[in-house]
């Protein structure tokens, strides 16, 4: 083992890194990513890929300012989004995405703030931090990639595994009641929840879009596959068949209540925009109490 | 679906044609592509690329109307569509009138 250790690692020719370099720039998505980093780690028939052009899309649509625009991202396989996007991004600790995207938004309100992140580091880990900046109102977007388990450590049950459904850690099938992101999104008081699945992909760019525009806490929901993690474990075929399942299994729909959109295993998937208000953010409602206050009382 | 005849106002319209542009070396052989192009041009190729799957390639040239979906649902970055031309829209591209009959005849007999 020592001996292995001594050994320098193998040299990489100047041929191989200019291959991996090579073509940059020839897709018209390229300018927003940085340079040598594509082809990304995502498992082959991962949805993050998907969300994640549609999210690139958006921008590129709707012309936002690519210097006004910030990513921030928490950990796991959705979390390397920031790191691949060519903007002002930030990768934060373990759940912590909401709290920087929230300092962020304090310190400088011009900027458009994004969470890019995964079920697992935003309503596990973070399950906090969530509930309370929806509550407040803080005016950002929040984009949760819902694959149902924790990808990168090894496919382990998370907070939105449904029932009956085999991870590493429910090897007899999951025995706990799941979240239902959008219910939990809209009863903390989100001003924007929307749900859909990688194959929807121009609706999700648009919706993506929209909730960008609105002022307040948006929320965008997108079920992706998980063909490597949770797929292989529940025997639910390659990415190709989860996308052929979508398919057939989602339908859009306007006029369900949040409470009725609970996703059971191998179920039907409703998908659509759920909640669309108006209300004051935190920043409006804070400067309207606190700072005229401080500023009356001299 | 298809029309019986050419519709009054296809003058006002046109038919746009696409080039699929495939970047080989991005590809992870998903499929996505394949399966959800809405006018079946792509097909598995049988050759490896850098990293060992097989890349799609394009089968009838031509035949893309530069939708983008391709783009959109690509994971990887790797598929990308331009446009070559716009063209009138021609009797023979919309008027599936053989297709009509046959549907007509079996709804007579479902009748």
């Amino acid at each position: 083992m020592k001996e292995r250790l001594k050994q320098a690692p193998p040299k990489i020719p100047d041929e191989a890194k200019l291959s991996w370099k090579k073509g940059h720039g020839d897709h018209p998505l390229d300018r927003y990513l940085k340079e040598g980093r594509i082809p990304h780690i995502w498992c082959p028939g991962c949805g993050i890929g998907i969300a994640f052009t549609a999210f690139i899309k958006a921008l590129e649509k709707a012309e936002f300012d690519q210097d006004k625009t910030v990513v921030v991202s928490g950990i796991g396989c959705s979390g390397r989004a920031a790191g691949y996007l060519n903007l002002d991004t930030y990768h934060t600790t373990h759940g912590r995405a909401i709290p920087f995207a929230t300092g962020l938004k304090l310190a400088k309100p011009e900027l458009k703030t994004v969470v890019f992140s995964g079920d697992g580091d935003l309503f596990a880990i973070g399950g906090n931090h969530i509930i309370h900046a929806a509550r407040r109102n803080v005016d950002m977007t929040v984009i949760c990639i819902n694959n149902f388990n924790y990808g990168m450590t090894g496919g382990q049950g998370g907070p939105t595994t449904p029932v009956e459904a085999r991870t590493t850690t429910t090897p007899y099938g999951c025995a706990e009641h799941p979240f239902n992101l959008i219910y939990l999104a809209k009863a903390a008081g989100a001003a924007y929840v929307a749900r859909w699945t990688a194959l929807h992909t121009h609706e999700l760019r648009d919706s993506i879009v929209e909730a960008m525009s609105k002022t307040g806490f948006s929320f965008v929901e997108v079920i992706t596959p998980c063909p490597t993690g949770y797929a292989r474990r529940n025997r639910l075929g390659t990415g190709l068949e989860i996308m052929r399942f979508y398919k057939e299994n989602s339908y859009i729909t306007d006029i369900l209540e949040p409470e009725d959109t609970a996703l059971l295993f191998k179920g039907k998937i409703a998908v659509g925009k759920f909640v669309d208000i108006e209300k004051p953010t935190f920043m409006e409602m804070y400067r309207e109490y606190i700072v005229q206050q401080a500023e009356n009382s001299g | 679906m298809g029309y019986w005849r050419l519709p009054l106002d296809s003058c006002e319209h046109f038919i746009t044609v696409g080039k699929v542009n495939i970047i080989e070396y991005r590809c992870k052989g998903c499929g996505y592509c394949i399966e959800f192009c809405p006018k079946d041009v792509l097909e598995e190729s049988t050759y490896f690329n850098e990293k060992g799957y097989h890349p799609p390639y394009v089968k009838i040239e031509g035949k893309c109307i530069n939708c983008n979906f391709c783009e959109t649902i690509c994971p990887e970055f790797a598929i990308f569509c331009t446009e070559l031309e716009r063209r009138e829209i021609k009797p023979e591209d919309i008027i599936t009138e053989p297709e009509y009959r046959h549907r007509m005849r079996q709804r007579k007999k479902q009748d």
